[in-house]
């Protein structure tokens, strides 16, 4: 057992609230280390009130204990994650499943000027021609939007 | 018990019991956005609750939801401003208009200080608080020459004072242009207002129903 076939097999698990996307593709495990048959793994929340969190937690131990290993895993509860981290290949599986991904965070924090701006594209159709329904939705880390290009409601990723 | 504990103590029993409180206008809100909006709300603030609960709990010796459901009311360190049951729209958003701007001063303050931990916890939480303030000033706009929502400020006004330090107070009077705050009867922390018992009493009814039980 080595680190890169940890992270491979941790690449197999879905989120359990978007399926399309691995754990590893949200880029919410942070380290990965090994000491003998121990795995220590570093993973953090994405939402601190992220319902999904404990069932995380145990896919990554149960994946650890499929490999013969012995699962160590750590919530770290710190800024480390954003939705910056969310891999390319990531963004592009989020995008096809209708979800459009989080705008980077390079421009700083978000503001509501710029969430009512028409700068976010539509999943579906590709327009920009979009606008803000509501900054909260199914789930904490999506808003909802309206696309006035093919009449659609779909669902942002916030960026935070 | 020490100060630490104490101070993250009281910032997860305010985000608990203001979740908690957002939390009661889920299916009656005056429109659907709002359903979503008050119970996405509280489900971040109760979130920020348990990941305060688990730095306390560390520092306690037990787990967070033995501190969040296990201690009587007197035991809560929260601030009466979160306690107030205020089910009418220009409280509830007076509420959390002046409760969101005081958690910006604090979370700025707990981000500044030499505690690693909770300084990066606080930088965590302030990421999503981003969208709270946002649909607090949203509100706020809309209602600023709204007489109910002004007369309903001015009430809760002293009770806002009371989530912060003292030395944080004159941050937040400047942030939603009031007067200094020397003058002002301050509603502190420490004594409950009647409201939290029956709160208390809902929230912790169905673990009291199986004591000791494993969920």
């Amino acid at each position: 057992m080595s680190a890169e076939a940890v992270w491979a097999a941790f690449d197999e698990i879905p989120d359990p609230e978007i399926p399309v996307i691995s754990l590893v593709d949200l880029g919410v495990i942070r380290a990965v280390s090994l000491d003998g048959k121990r795995v220590r793994v570093e993973f953090t929340p994405t939402f601190l009130g992220c319902p999904a969190l404990e069932v995380m937690k145990r896919a990554l131990e149960a994946k650890v204990t499929e490999l013969g290993g012995e699962p160590d895993v750590r919530v770290i509860q710190d800024d480390s994650w954003s939705t910056d981290r969310i891999s390319p290949a990531g963004r592009e599986k989020l995008r096809e499943a209708g979800f459009a991904p989080p705008p980077p965070r390079s421009s700083g924090t978000p503001t509501l000027v710029q969430l009512q701006a028409k700068a976010f594209r539509c999943p579906y159709c590709g327009s920009t021609e979009t606008r803000l329904e509501n900054i909260f939705g199914p789930t904490p880390c999506r808003s909802i939007r309206w696309c006035e290009s093919c009449r659609q409601p779909f669902e942002q990723f916030k960026t935070i | 018990m020490n100060a630490r504990a104490i101070q993250l103590l009281q910032v997860a029993d305010d985000e608990l019991i203001v979740g908690w409180r957002d939390s009661e206008w889920t299916g009656i809100a005056p429109t659907l956005e709002e359903d979503v909006a008050f119970s996405s709300i509280a489900q971040n603030e109760i979130g920020h609750a348990r990941a305060l609960y688990e730095l306390a709990a560390q520092e306690l010796g037990t787990d967070a939801d033995a501190l969040a459901f296990d201690r009587a009311p007197d035991e809560y360190r929260c601030a009466p401003l979160v306690e107030l049951h205020l089910l009418e729209w220009a409280h509830t958003i007076a509420r959390r208009y002046l409760y969101e701007e005081a958690d910006r001063v604090r979370i700025a303050a707990l981000m500044g200080s030499g505690d690693a931990e909770l300084a990066g916890l606080a930088a965590k939480i302030d990421r999503e608080e981003v969208y709270h303030r946002m649909h607090a000033e949203l509100w706020a706009a809309r209602l600023h020459d709204e007489p109910r929502f002004n007369a309903a400020v001015d009430e809760l006004w002293p009770y806002a004072l009371g989530v912060l330090e003292p030395e944080l107070r004159d941050e937040l009077a400047r942030r939603v242009g009031r007067a200094s705050t020397s003058l002002l009867q301050t509603v502190e922390r420490g004594a409950h207002t009647p409201d939290l018992s029956a709160l208390h009493d809902q929230m912790t009814e169905v673990r009291r129903s199986q004591p000791g039980a494993s969920w």
